[in-house]
C-alpha cells in the first residue's frame, strides 16, 4: 500500500542523503520526494511516498525515527489531510488544436505559463488524480517535455485540536506499536 | 584565551576522561599529533600498524571496559582503513568515537592528495557523523559524538576533521550539557506493557529468557540473574551475551542458534514464553524464520524500536533499557504471591536435561590436537578468568562453546558483521584497559594474519597478550560449508603456504610457541600463561575437525547436524 510519509528534520547538509540511503540500503522505495525550508529556517520538512506492506511501513517510520538529524516523522496515510502536487509541461499547439488545449487547462484551472509559435508551456496544482487526468487528456497532442514535483502533503486540523507546531521538540511516532 | 582546533581538540578529550587514544598519523592530522606531544601526560597514543587496527583496538577497550574508545587516523586513505572496523562496532552496538583528518575545506571536493569523502562513505555505518566546518563547532560536535555513542543503543560516531580547521583558533568553551532535539533515548520501559510482560511470565509453563549483547551494555547481568533464579526460568544467550549470565550456571543452556547447544534449541523451539532481552532475532539465531518458537507468545525488550517486530512479531514490545525494565520487572514480581516456582518448573527443567544428554561427539581417532581440547584447557588454566577475544570462524564458534564465560565484557568478538581480523587488535585494546588482565586471542590461521602486523604493537608497548592459533592450514569454516554443501569441492580454501608462525612472532619480538601433539597443548599453554609479554601459540589440530551442532542456513533450529 502507498503511504505518504511527512517527516520534520534537522536543516543540515548531509539529511537528504541520510533518508535516501536508508531507504536504499534496506531495500525500501521511494515514489517521490520533496523537501523544503519550514518557517524555521533550521527545520525542513520533507514529504515522502513510498511503497509497502505494514510490516515494512512499519520499520521505515522506525528507522526514519532512528536516524539523528529527524526530528519527528508523520505517517498521514489513514489520516485525513490535503495532498497537492504540480506539473509542468511543455504541449504542442498548433491552429487547429491550441483551442481544444486551452479548454482543458481551463478546466483544470491550469495556467500557461509561457508561449511559443508551437508549443504552449502550462501548470496545474491538484491530487494526484486530477493532475494524472490532466496529463492523460494532453498526451494526444504531444507532450515533448515534462516535470512532476510529487506529492506535499499537510494533516487537516480538526475542530478544537491545538495546530501541530513545526517546531515541537519531542519526537513522535504517530504509530506506536509499543504502547497499544 | 584562544586555542587551536587541534588544542580545543584534545581539550575536549580530556573533559571527557579519556586517557588512551589508538591512531596513526599523517598529513591531514600533523598538527593533532604535534599537539598531543603536548598532551602525553594525560592522553596515552597507542601507535597501532594499520588503521583497522586502530579501530579493532579502540572497539576493543570499549568492548572490555564499557567506556567510548577512541581512534585517531588521517584523511583518506587512513580513514577508509578504518571502515570495516566502524561496520563492525556499528553491527555490535559498541561506542566508539573516530577522528579522521580531512583535506583544507576550501580543496574538499577537488580530489585533493589523500582525500576522501570519509563522511558520506560511513553514513550507513555510523550511529552519526560530522563534518567539522567551522572550529567553533568543534567543542559542541566533539560533545555531540560522545553522547551519541555511549547513550540509547550505543554505536561509532566519526567526526572528520579538516586541517585548516585543526589550525584555525577559537574561545574554548566545552558544553556542560547536550540535548539534541531530535534525539532522545528511551531508557524506562511503559509500565502498562511491563505489567502485562510480568503477568504473561507467571502464567508460563515453559518459559525461556533469550538474552543477548543488551544485557551486556546494559550491566543488566545481576537483575538477569535475579529474575531468571526468582521464577526458575532456564537461559539461552547469543553469541554476543556469553558471559551475561553465568556458564557455569544449572538454568544456562549454553547459546543457540546455528551452532547452539541442541538443548538450547530445542528448548527455544519448545518454550510457551519466550522472553528476549537486548537481542534481535538475527538469522545466525533464528534460523528459518517461520519454524522459530513457534508456539511461544513473545516478550522483547529492547532499547532500539527499529529491532522489535523487525524479523519476529512479538506479542509483548518494550522500549527501554534492559537493566530499568528488569527492575521494574522484579518490583512487580515482588508485589505477587510467591509459589514454589522449583516444583511448578520441574517437568519443563527435566526435559531440558533429557534434551541436554544429546551432544556432539568429538571423534578421537589419530594423535592429532583437537581444538576443542585446547579451549578447553585454556579455560581450565586460566580459571575462566581471563578476557577472551577471538578471530572469526571456527575458533569463534569452538571458543563460544568450549570456554566457559561466567562474567559479562569476558567474550570480545565481531558477532555481527563477524570480521576476520579482529581478534588480535581487540586484544590489545582490551590489555590496555586492563593491564594486569590475562588477555587472549583465539584465532585461525587464516584470520590471524588478516592483522597479524599489530603483534609489533603488543611488542612496542608491553603489552602481554596471548595469541592461541588453531591452525588447520585451511580457512576452516568456509572449508566446513564446502564439505557440506558443496560436495567437497575445496574451492580456494587451502592455505597452502603459511608463515612458521614461531619464527615469525620472534621476527617480531614476541615469544613462538608450537604444539604438535595432544600432549604438549598443556605445557605450552602454560609457558604462555607464565610468560610477561606477547606470545603466539601455534597449534597444529586435526584439519577435518568440524563444528557441531550446526543448523544449516535456512534450516530450521530443530534441524540440527550432529556429526
Amino acid at each position: 500500500m502507498r503511504h505518504v510519509i511527512s517527516i520534520l528534520v534537522n536543516n543540515q547538509p548531509g539529511v537528504l542523503s541520510r533518508v535516501a540511503g536508508l531507504f536504499s540500503g534496506r531495500g525500501f522505495n521511494i515514489e517521490s520526494l520533496n523537501v523544503a525550508e519550514t518557517l524555521d529556517p533550521t527545520i525542513s520538512r520533507m514529504t515522502l511516498v513510498t511503497v509497502g506492506n505494514d510490516q515494512i511501513i512499519e520499520q521505515i517510520i522506525k528507522q526514519l525515527n532512528k536516524l539523528v538529524d529527524v526530528i519527528k516523522v508523520m505517517d498521514l496515510t489513514g489520516t485525513d489531510y490535503v495532498d497537492r502536487e504540480m506539473v509542468m509541461l511543455r504541449v504542442a499547439a498548433d491552429a487547429n488544436s491550441k483551442a481544444e488545449v486551452l479548454r482543458i487547462v481551463d478546466i483544470f484551472r491550469g495556467r500557461v505559463v509561457d508561449v511559443s509559435p508551437k508549443y504552449y508551456t502550462v501548470e496545474v496544482t491538484g491530487d494526484e488524480k486530477k493532475v494524472q487526468a490532466f496529463i492523460d487528456l494532453l498526451v494526444p497532442f504531444g507532450i515533448p517535455e515534462i516535470v512532476r514535483t510529487g506529492k506535499v502533503a499537510i494533516p487537516r486540523v480538526k475542530k478544537d485540536s491545538p495546530i501541530p507546531g513545526e517546531t515541537a521538540g519531542k519526537k513522535t511516532q504517530e504509530k506506536s506499536p509499543e504502547h497499544p | 584565551m584562544e586555542k587551536t582546533g587541534a588544542e580545543i581538540l584534545l581539550e575536549c578529550l580530556r573533559q571527557e576522561g579519556v586517557d588512551t587514544i589508538f591512531g596513526f598519523p599523517g598529513g591531514a592530522v600533523l598538527h593533532i599529533y604535534d599537539a598531543l606531544m603536548r598532551y602525553a601526560e594525560e592522553i596515552r597514543h597507542v601507535l597501532v600498524r594499520h588503521e583497522q587496527g586502530a579501530i579493532h583496538a579502540a572497539d576493543g577497550y570499549a568492548r572490555a571496559t564499557g567506556k567510548v574508545g577512541v581512534c585517531l587516523v588521517t584523511s583518506g586513505p587512513g580513514a577508509t582503513n578504518t571502515v570495516t572496523g566502524i561496520a563492525t562496532a556499528y553491527m555490535d552496538s559498541v561506542p566508539v568515537v573516530i577522528f579522521t583528518g580531512q583535506v583544507p575545506t576550501m580543496l574538499i571536493g577537488n580530489d585533493a592528495f589523500q582525500e576522501a569523502d570519509i563522511v558520506g562513505i560511513t553514513r550507513p555505518c555510523t550511529k552519526h557523523n560530522y563534518l567539522v566546518k567551522d572550529v567553533k563547532d568543534l567543542a559542541t560536535i566533539v560533545k555531540q559524538a560522545f553522547y551519541l555513542a555511549r547513550t540509547g543503543r550505543p554505536g561509532p560516531v566519526l567526526v572528520d576533521l579538516p586541517k585548516d580547521v585543526i589550525s584555525a583558533s577559537a574561545e574554548f568553551n566545552y558544553p556542560a550539557k547536550i540535548k539534541m532535539r531530535s534525539y532522545n533515548p528511551t531508557y524506562q520501559g511503559h509500565a502498562g506493557q511491563i505489567k502485562r510482560a510480568v503477568q504473561l511470565i507467571l502464567q508460563a509453563k515453559q518459559p525461556l529468557i533469550y538474552a543477548g549483547g543488551g544485557v551486556v551494555i546494559s550491566n543488566a547481568s545481576k537483575e538477569l540473574a535475579a529474575l531468571a533464579q526468582k521464577l526458575c526460568i532456564p537461559v539461552t544467550t547469543t553469541l554476543m551475551g556469553l558471559g551475561c549470565f553465568p556458564g557455569t550456571h544449572p538454568l544456562f543452556l549454553g547459546m543457540l542458534g546455528m551452532h547452539g547447544t541442541f538443548q538450547a534449541n530445542m528448548a527455544v523451539t519448545h518454550c510457551d514464553v519466550l522472553i528476549a532481552i537486548g537481542a534481535r532475532f538475527d538469522d545466525r539465531v533464528t534460523g528459518k524464520i517461520e519454524a522459530f518458537s513457534p508456539n511461544s507468545k513473545k516478550i522483547h525488550i529492547d532499547i532500539d524500536p527499529t529491532s522489535i517486530s523487525k524479523n519476529v512479531r512479538v506479542e509483548i514490545p518494550i522500549v527501554g533499557d534492559a537493566k530499568n525494565i528488569l527492575r521494574s520487572c522484579l518490583k512487580y514480581l515482588d508485589e505477587e504471591p510467591s509459589r514454589d516456582w522449583t516444583n511448578l518448573r520441574a517437568p519443563w527443567l527435566a526435559q531440558i536435561q533429557e534434551w541436554a544428554k544429546t551432544t556432539p561427539s568429538v571423534s578421537r581417532r589419530g594423535d592429532c590436537i583437537k581444538p576443542q581440547d585446547v579451549i578447553q584447557k585454556i579455560y581450565e588454566l586460566t580459571g575462566g578468568d581471563a578476557i577472551i577475544t577471538t578471530e572469526v570462524g571456527q575458533n569463534q564458534m569452538w571458543t563460544a562453546q568450549f570456554y566457559t564465560f561466567t562474567r559479562p565484557r569476558t567474550l570480545i568478538t565481531s558477532g555481527g558483521l563477524g570480521t576476520m581480523g579482529f581478534g588480535l587488535p581487540a586484544a590489545i585494546g582490551a590489555q590496555v584497559a586492563f593491564p594486569d588482565k590475562m588477555v587472549i586471542d583465539i584465532a585461525g590461521d587464516g584470520s590471524i594474519q588478516m592483522n597479524i602486523q599489530e603483534l609489533a604493537t603488543a611488542v612496542q608497548y608491553r603489552l602481554p597478550v596471548k595469541v592461541a592459533i588453531l591452525n588447520n592450514h585451511c580457512l576452516g569454516m568456509v572449508r566446513q560449508w564446502q564439505q557440506l554443501f558443496c560436495e567437497r569441492r575445496y574451492s580456494q580454501t587451502l592455505l597452502d603456504v603459511s608463515p612458521d608462525f614461531v619464527k615469525l612472532a620472534e621476527a617480531y619480538g614476541a615469544l613462538g610457541l608450537r604444539a604438535t601433539k595432544p600432549e604438549e597443548v598443556e605445557p605450552v599453554i602454560r609457558q604462555a600463561l607464565s610468560t610477561p609479554r606477547p606470545v603466539l601459540m601455534d597449534f597444529l589440530i586435526d584439519p577435518n575437525e568440524c563444528v557441531y551442532p550446526m543448523v544449516p542456513a535456512g534450516a530450521a533450529l530443530t534441524e540440527m547436524l550432529l556429526v
